[in-house]
C-alpha cells in the first residue's frame, strides 16, 4: 500500500484493486459488478428451466427420460464438475496466500476435471443425436439440449477462461488485477455448479422418477 | 494494510476447512439423491418432495462455503441481489407451470 490512501475515492482511475480498509475499491466493484451479472444469468436460466418443465412430457411418440438417461454417467458428471470447483476454491485460498505454484496446480486440476464433464456431456449428446433423440425429435428433447446445452456452453467458456488465466499468471503474475479476475473467474465457475445442481435434480432425477 | 484488496469483495477469502466442508456435505447430498432414484426405495410423492428438499440444501451449502454469501454487512448487497432474483426465478417458473398446467387441463 502506497501513500495514495488519502486518495481513495470509489472507482477512482488507477486505483484498480487499491484501496483503504473498509473502502469500496475496484476489485470489491468489480466483483459485485460480476455477481450482477451472475443473478442475470440466473434469470436465463429460470427461463429454460421453465420451459423445459412445461416441454418435459412433450415426447412425440419418441424417447422418454426413462429411455435415454444413463443416472450412474450423470452421477460421476456430476461428481467432476463438483470435484472441479472445490479444485478452484483451492486455488482461491493459496492465491491469497501469494502461493503461486499451488493456484496454477488448482487451476489445472480444475480445468482437467471441467473438460472432463464436459467431453462426458458432449458423448451424451452425441448418443442420443446417433440414435435419434437429436432435439428435433420432441418438445422434450428440444428443451433438454437448450437448457443441457446453454450449461454447457457456460462450461466451455469457463474453461476457455481458465486457460486465459494461467497464461496471465505466467505473463504478469499475482497482480492486482489478475487477482480480481480470478476472483471473478470463481464466483463464475462455483455459479455453474449451483446451476448443475438444478439440472441433475429436475432435468434427469426427476425425469427417470416421472 | 492487514487483509488483500479482494478480502470483502463479492467472493470473499474462504480456508481449506471451508472449502474441504462444503465440498464432503455437496458430495454426500449428491449421493444421497442418486441413491435415493436408484435405490427405488421410496413411493414416488416423498422421492420427488426429497430431492427438492436435498437440492435445496445443497444450493445453500453452495452459496455458503463457496460464493461465501453470508447476512455480514460485506455481503448484503450481493444477498438482496440474489433473494430478488429469487423472487424473479419463483414468478418466472412458478408462473409458467400454473399457467401452462392450467391451459393443459382445459384442453
Amino acid at each position: 500500500m502506497t501513500t495514495a490512501q488519502t486518495a481513495h475515492l470509489p472507482g477512482a482511475p488507477g486505483h484498480e484493486a487499491h484501496g483503504g480498509p473498509g473502502g469500496h475499491d475496484m476489485g470489491e466493484i468489480q466483483a459485485f459488478g460480476f455477481w450482477i451479472y451472475l443473478m442475470s444469468d440466473l434469470i436465463v436460466f429460470s427461463a429454460l428451466f421453465a420451459t423445459y418443465v412445461v416441454m418435459a412430457h412433450n415426447y412425440a411418440g419418441g424417447p422418454t427420460p426413462k429411455d435415454l438417461f444413463e443416472l450412474p454417467a450423470v452421477l460421476v458428471e456430476t461428481m467432476l464438475l463438483l470435484t472441479s470447483s472445490a479444485a478452484y476454491g483451492l486455488a482461491m485460498v493459496a492465491m491469497h496466500k501469494g502461493d503461486l505454484r499451488s493456484v496454477r496446480l488448482g487451476l489445472v486440476a480444475a480445468f482437467a476435471l471441467g473438460l472432463g464433464f464436459l467431453v462426458m456431456e458432449l458423448a451424451e449428446f452425441q448418443h442420443f443425436i446417433g440414435i435419434g433423440a437429436g432435439p428435433d425429435r420432441s418438445g422434450f428433447l428440444s428443451a433438454f439440449f437448450t437448457l443441457v446445452g446453454t450449461h454447457g456452453l457456460h462450461v466451455t467458456f469457463g474453461l476457455l477462461w481458465i486457460v486465459v488465466m494461467l497464461a496471465q499468471l505466467s505473463s504478469k503474475g499475482l497482480t492486482a488485477p489478475v487477482k480480481g479476475r480470478l476472483t471473478r473467474l470463481g464466483m463464475f465457475w462455483h455459479f455453474l455448479d449451483i446451476v448443475w445442481i438444478g439440472v441433475f435434480t429436475v432435468v434427469y432425477l426427476l425425469g427417470v422418477v416421472q | 494494510m492487514s487483509h488483500s484488496p479482494t478480502d470483502n469483495a463479492g467472493a470473499a477469502v474462504g480456508t481449506v476447512k471451508s472449502y474441504a466442508l462444503g465440498f464432503a456435505a455437496s458430495v454426500v447430498l449428491t449421493l444421497l439423491s442418486f441413491g435415493l432414484v436408484m435405490g427405488g426405495a421410496l413411493p414416488r410423492l416423498p422421492l420427488i418432495l426429497a430431492l427438492f428438499a436435498l437440492a435445496v440444501i445443497q444450493l445453500f451449502v453452495q452459496l455458503r462455503f463457496f460464493l461465501h454469501v453470508d447476512r455480514s454487512s460485506a455481503m448484503y448487497w450481493n444477498l438482496m441481489a440474489l433473494l430478488f432474483t429469487f423472487f424473479l426465478m419463483f414468478l418466472f417458473i412458478g408462473g409458467s407451470i400454473w399457467i401452462m398446467y392450467g391451459l393443459h387441463e382445459r384442453m
